[in-house]
């Protein structure tokens, strides 16, 4: 069994919108990582969908890259939305 | 007291219990810690069911005893479950043959009683009748597995269900207690659940690649009580606690 492949297991909560990443596991297959995540991920009432994913098939960004990738973002204060006047009646943005 | 009503009561809660305490053997012994937890959700479910079977049948009583004088001051002849939920868990296969002949009939059984006449038997079963289609479900997905897998996990199910075979004929027996519980509306003719029983039985062997057992003889006794010796081992490991420091909390 040491050769079922890792998946990942995304649960979209009661009142979520997103599915958000809990956790990993292994199973055979599809039918049976969404089975395992049920019974491994949402014992307490988390969930109302599950999706599950192979690990292998996730391309993640390379932790060495995080400079150039990330920290030119840092001090350009003009990318929030914070300069503008938002009118009374207008609640949500 | 209401006998047939309590003695239908201790059928349904002590086939759970039993089974869940059979189930719980597994509790970090399964194969994979996936699978681990996926069958001990199984045997707390259960375990939930009986609670519910057992504080009823306590109540009926009238006597004094909770669900918890039921389950761990009862010796083994005053056990009402079927002789296939006490059986050993023995291999996977043996566990997972034992799992859906009760299943299949489990599911079948709750569908019935959830339009029960006794109001409180019908809310048990709806609620358990929800569990008891996902074991249902996992049950049937493991005997695909294992039947339909490698050489060897074919052979061990074969063997298995072979093996079982003759304990699944009490499920759909009925004796006075069943049919006295019948003409009030209480539970269902149990006889009748038979024919869709097998049909599950016969479609999932059918895509696990698995033979039918053709025997005909089928043990039986536990509805009554006189149980097969491997119920008293259970006992002894499920009621040690109570019976060496009664009355003990946790």
């Amino acid at each position: 069994m040491s050769d079922w492949p890792l998946w990942e297991v995304f649960i979209r909560s009661q009142h979520g919108l997103a599915h958000k990443h809990v956790g990993s596991l292994h199973a055979p297959d599809a039918e049976m990582a969404i089975k395992n995540a049920r019974d491994v991920y949402t014992r307490r009432n988390e969930g109302v969908s599950i999706w599950v994913v192979r690990s292998s098939d996730i391309t993640a960004s390379s932790p060495g890259d995080k400079e150039p990738l990330f920290d030119p973002a840092n001090s350009k204060v003009y990318r929030y939305p914070a300069f503008y006047e938002v009118p009374k009646e207008i609640k949500n943005i | 007291m209401d006998n047939v009503l309590f003695e239908y009561l201790l059928r349904s809660g002590d086939n759970c219990l039993i089974l869940s305490q059979r189930l719980s053997e597994w509790c970090g012994h399964g194969p994979v810690l996936e699978e681990d937890i996926a069958l001990t959700n199984v045997a707390l479910d259960l375990l939930g069911q009986a609670r519910f079977w057992l504080s009823y049948a306590g109540e009926v009583e009238d006597a004094g005893r909770d669900e918890d004088k039921l389950a761990f001051l009862r010796d083994t002849r005053d056990f009402r479950n079927v002789l296939l939920v006490e059986q050993p868990s023995g291999d996977y296969a043996h566990t997972t043959a034992r799992q859906f002949y009760f299943d299949a009939w489990h599911y079948l059984a709750l569908g019935e009683l959830s339009h029960s006449s006794d109001g409180r038997i019908a809310a048990i079963a709806e609620k358990a009748r929800k569990e008891a289609a996902y074991h249902l479900e996992r049950s049937v997905d493991w005997i695909i597995r294992l039947g339909d897998g490698t050489e060897e996990s074919h052979h061990r199910m074969q063997c298995a269900a072979d093996a079982l075979w003759m304990y699944t004929g009490e499920l759909f027996e009925m004796d006075e207690i069943d049919r006295a519980a019948e003409e009030r509306g209480i539970g269902p003719n149990l006889t009748a659940l038979r024919a869709p029983w097998r049909v599950q039985v016969e479609r999932t062997f059918a895509e696990a690649t698995l033979q039918v057992p053709a025997g005909q003889w089928m043990q039986r006794g536990g509805k009554r009580g006189v149980h097969t010796e491997k119920l008293g081992y259970v006992l002894a490991e499920m009621q040690f606690l109570q019976r060496a420091y009664p009355g003990s909390q946790w």
